[in-house]
């Protein structure tokens, strides 16, 4: 597996004042010169991809990913329509896009792309990328801000994206969009008379910025609510972008970090931040949070609770155990925990078995595509080929424990509980998946498997 | 000249899926229908409006949202595309309209002499929102009427219920004073749904009907509370529950459409025609009319 990472993170405002009128005031100004400086750095730096998080493109179906490759239109801004049009033509990694997407759903995300002609690119994204990569000399990926997500559906958000860094071998830089302070003054000012807000609002303000001029960012991110109830206009989006900016950077608190710039922009905290993954030296702090690698929230609602197809929680079944933890075992949390006293998989020389593997997920134990019938045994519809993605995940995940991953896989052994059913769409999830590594294969009709599940696989895979 | 007049106030929420469910030649998505309930909601209220003499359509959506005041478009021809960054796949409309920016304006200086944050948006590369977009289409789709287009101030945002309602009510009066020294005849339209809380997930396709219901029974109650207070002609009642219903329902008369449209028409003790009423991913919509052409004549 290649190796990516995270080679710098930004915290930018999404206001066009600095595109459009840096001219009209001394602080705009030097927020564009600090847009300036930032691009600069990235330039200087081996980055191969932009991501940005924009706090001005809100979603209500879970999060959306810009999937044109080359998304072009006019901008302007609802409220500053007065200073201009910007003109945009940006360049869009689409292959990231639809992995990160692809590692959306799989982390139990609601998520899709798009790509229409026309599509409406928000004001921060197209200020973002006009000012930091003017020329598209690096490619871009952009995602929405979902209105209803928490900490939780955030942090899942940049941990399949970071899945993807990891599995591309990017070197990306994370850029989160958005004021500090966003309350704006709500008539019209002159330049000359831009102040922040309020006193308040400044102190606050300052405040952040110590923070993050120490790389304290997930202690940033563990105040965002506080932040949001103290200094921020109750828009459609909360305090979000902090989260998914810390979970990107594997929500550390010893980050390098310099604040490049920090000025009003019609009355809002808009500051230009560099953090840099080195470590500050100053020993990273408790990370106090509940970690979450896959979100099993408020979904599915669509569906009345006796007809949930999509995902239920094992709230019945065989009682689970901690993976034991015997010679050579290998066991990880990021994969759901045995039904019996076994680990997960046990490595023998320069081989690794593991013990058979569902679509189970870690931490709720839901089930991709659905449990194949309810508590009361009578069946449901499932989607068979959701759950044969979640089984080829759960091997990728305790593989990676073990220091391998699914291109070593050289033997499978696949149970189903409804070959006539099934078979046809396990087939086609396998093609795409292990069927391009290679590895030899039998295929099994069972009866039953302890779990609702349809599909378990056994492997044996090489160091 | 004849003093102007509002001939019909309309509640017309503006959810893409109405067109996208309408295939309009302007939409580029195609549908096999769905959300008919609304749809023949929008057609009894076309119906009652054909035979009434209007020259401009006024309308203010809350998908043009502005936080510096209340912002007019005063670009006379506005053709674009409008797509809903939010169902993109729903709604990708190619417009053309026209807009009374003679009317807007006066509406802007009138609520500017009454010391309204107001602004008018002269930028031609400007994009319509959708919300205008879908209202206007489906109480007019032959677009051969003018139309004032009016953003939604976010001042529930900055401050509160009672501070957007009385801002609202300020705007509601200066259009009502305007409109009727412009002399014409004008349609208002308040473009938003009413309970407000979506489903997170959309169906496949998104018109399967066999999913669509209101999220909960609050929104429900809160509902069909609100749609009984507009036929029962208690407008007072609606904005002095507004603070409530904004929190408890999320309802999107939150941007200040419903109450600008009740204070234009002078909080009427007439009752409201309910033309239709259904949900849409999970938020409730009606279509209400207040024809009032017809009370002077009672």
């Amino acid at each position: 597996m290649m190796s990516g990472e995270i080679i710098k993170s930004l915290i930018v405002p999404p206001h066009p004042h600095p595109v459009l009128c840096p001219d009209k005031n001394e602080g705009w100004q030097r927020i564009r010169d600090a847009y300036d400086e930032a691009r600069r750095q990235i330039e200087e730096s081996d980055a191969d991809l932009i991501i940005i998080y924009s706090t001005l493109w809100p979603s209500v179906i879970g999060h959306q990913i810009q999937a044109d490759p080359n998304p072009e239109w006019v901008m302007v801004d609802a409220d500053f329509h007065d200073l201009g049009s910007i003109h945009y033509s940006l360049k869009i990694d689409t292959d990231f896009a639809h992995a990160w997407n692809k590692a959306n759903i799989s982390r139990g995300l609601e998520s899709r792309t798009v790509a229409y002609d026309g599509f409406p690119v928000d004001v921060g994204s197209v200020v973002a990328l006009e000012l930091l990569n003017p020329n598209n000399r690096i490619p871009a990926v952009i995602c929405s801000t979902n209105v209803y997500s928490n900490r939780a559906e955030t942090t899942v958000l940049a941990k399949s994206c970071m899945d993807v860094i990891k599995q591309q071998g990017k070197k990306a830089v994370a850029v989160s969009v958005m004021s500090l302070s966003n309350r704006m003054f709500t008539e019209a000012i002159e330049p000359h008379e831009d102040r922040i807000h309020s006193l308040k609002d400044d102190e606050w303000n300052q405040k952040i910025l110590e923070f993050l001029s120490e790389g304290r960012l997930e202690d940033i991110g563990q105040l965002s609510r506080t932040i949001h109830d103290q200094i921020r206009v109750k828009k459609v989006v909360a305090f979000k972008p902090m989260w998914w900016l810390s979970a990107m950077n594997d929500n550390r608190n010893d980050l390098t970090g310099k604040v490049l710039a920090y000025e009003p922009i019609h009355g809002a905290g808009a500051a230009v931040v560099v953090l840099d993954p080195q470590s500050n030296g100053t020993g990273d702090k408790e990370y106090d949070e509940d970690d979450v690698d896959f979100y099993g929230g408020d979904r599915n609602v669509l569906d009345s609770s006796e007809d949930e197809t999509e995902s239920s929680p094992l709230d019945s079944g065989p009682a689970l155990y901690d993976p034991v933890e015997g010679k050579n075992a290998v066991n990880t949390s990021k994969a759901p925990k045995p039904v019996g006293a076994y680990p997960h998989a046990r490595r023998e020389g320069d081989l690794i078995y593991l013990s058979g593997v569902g679509p189970r997920q870690p931490g709720d134990n839901s089930i991709p595509g659905g449990p194949i019938k309810d508590k009361a045994g009578n069946p449901l519809n499932y989607d068979i080929k959701a759950q044969t993605r979640a089984v080829v995940d759960n091997i990728a995940r305790i593989l990676e424990e073990a220091g391998s991953s699914l291109d070593n896989v050289i033997d499978v052994t696949s149970f189903l509980v409804d070959m006539d059913r099934d078979f046809s769409g396990y087939n086609e999830v396998w093609a795409e998946t292990l069927g391009k590594v290679g590895p030899t294969r039998t295929t099994l009709a069972i009866r039953a498997l302890p779990t609702p599940i349809a599909v378990e696989m056994k492997v044996i895979a090489k160091v | 000249m004849a003093k102007g007049s509002i001939v019909a106030g309309c509640l017309a929420p503006h959810p893409p899926h109405l067109v996208y469910a309408d295939n309009p030649d302007q939409n580029e998505p195609v549908s096999e229908g769905g959300w008919e309930q609304l749809r023949w909601g929008y057609e009894r209220l076309r119906e009652s409006l054909k035979d009434v003499d209007y020259d401009v359509i006024v309308v203010l959506s809350p998908h043009w949202q502005t936080y510096v005041g209340t912002h007019f478009i005063g670009v006379e021809k506005c053709s674009s595309k409008s797509v809903d960054p939010v169902f993109p796949n729903l709604f990708r409309f190619n417009y053309d309209l026209t807009i009374d920016v003679e009317l807007a304006r006066a509406i802007h200086d009138q609520a500017k002499s009454e010391g309204m944050s107001v602004k008018m948006m002269e930028n031609p590369d400007f994009r319509v929102d959708y919300g205008t977009i879908v209202s206007c289409h489906m109480v007019r789709p032959e677009w051969d009427k003018p139309i004032v287009s009016i953003s939604s101030n976010r001042s529930l945002s900055y401050y509160s219920v009672e501070v957007m309602q009385e801002m609202m009510m300020e705007l509601g009066r200066s259009t009502a004073k305007a409109i009727e020294e412009s002399g014409k005849k004008c349609v208002l339209l308040a473009s938003n749904s009413l309970s407000h809380r979506h489903f997170v997930t959309e169906t496949n396709p998104p018109e399967d009907m066999s999913k669509e219901h209101i999220t909960s029974h609050a929104m429900h109650l809160w509902d069909m509370r609100m749609i009984e207070l507009m036929r029962s002609g208690k407008s007072q009642q609606i904005i002095n529950e507004m603070p409530e219903f904004c929190e408890q329902a999320i309802a999107e008369s939150d941007g200040g459409a419903l109450t600008w449209l009740l204070s234009a028409m002078d909080v009427p003790t007439e009752p409201a025609t309910l033309h239709g009423y259904g949900t849409i991913i999970g938020t409730g919509n009606a279509i209400m009319e207040w024809p009032c052409h017809t009370w002077g004549e009672q």
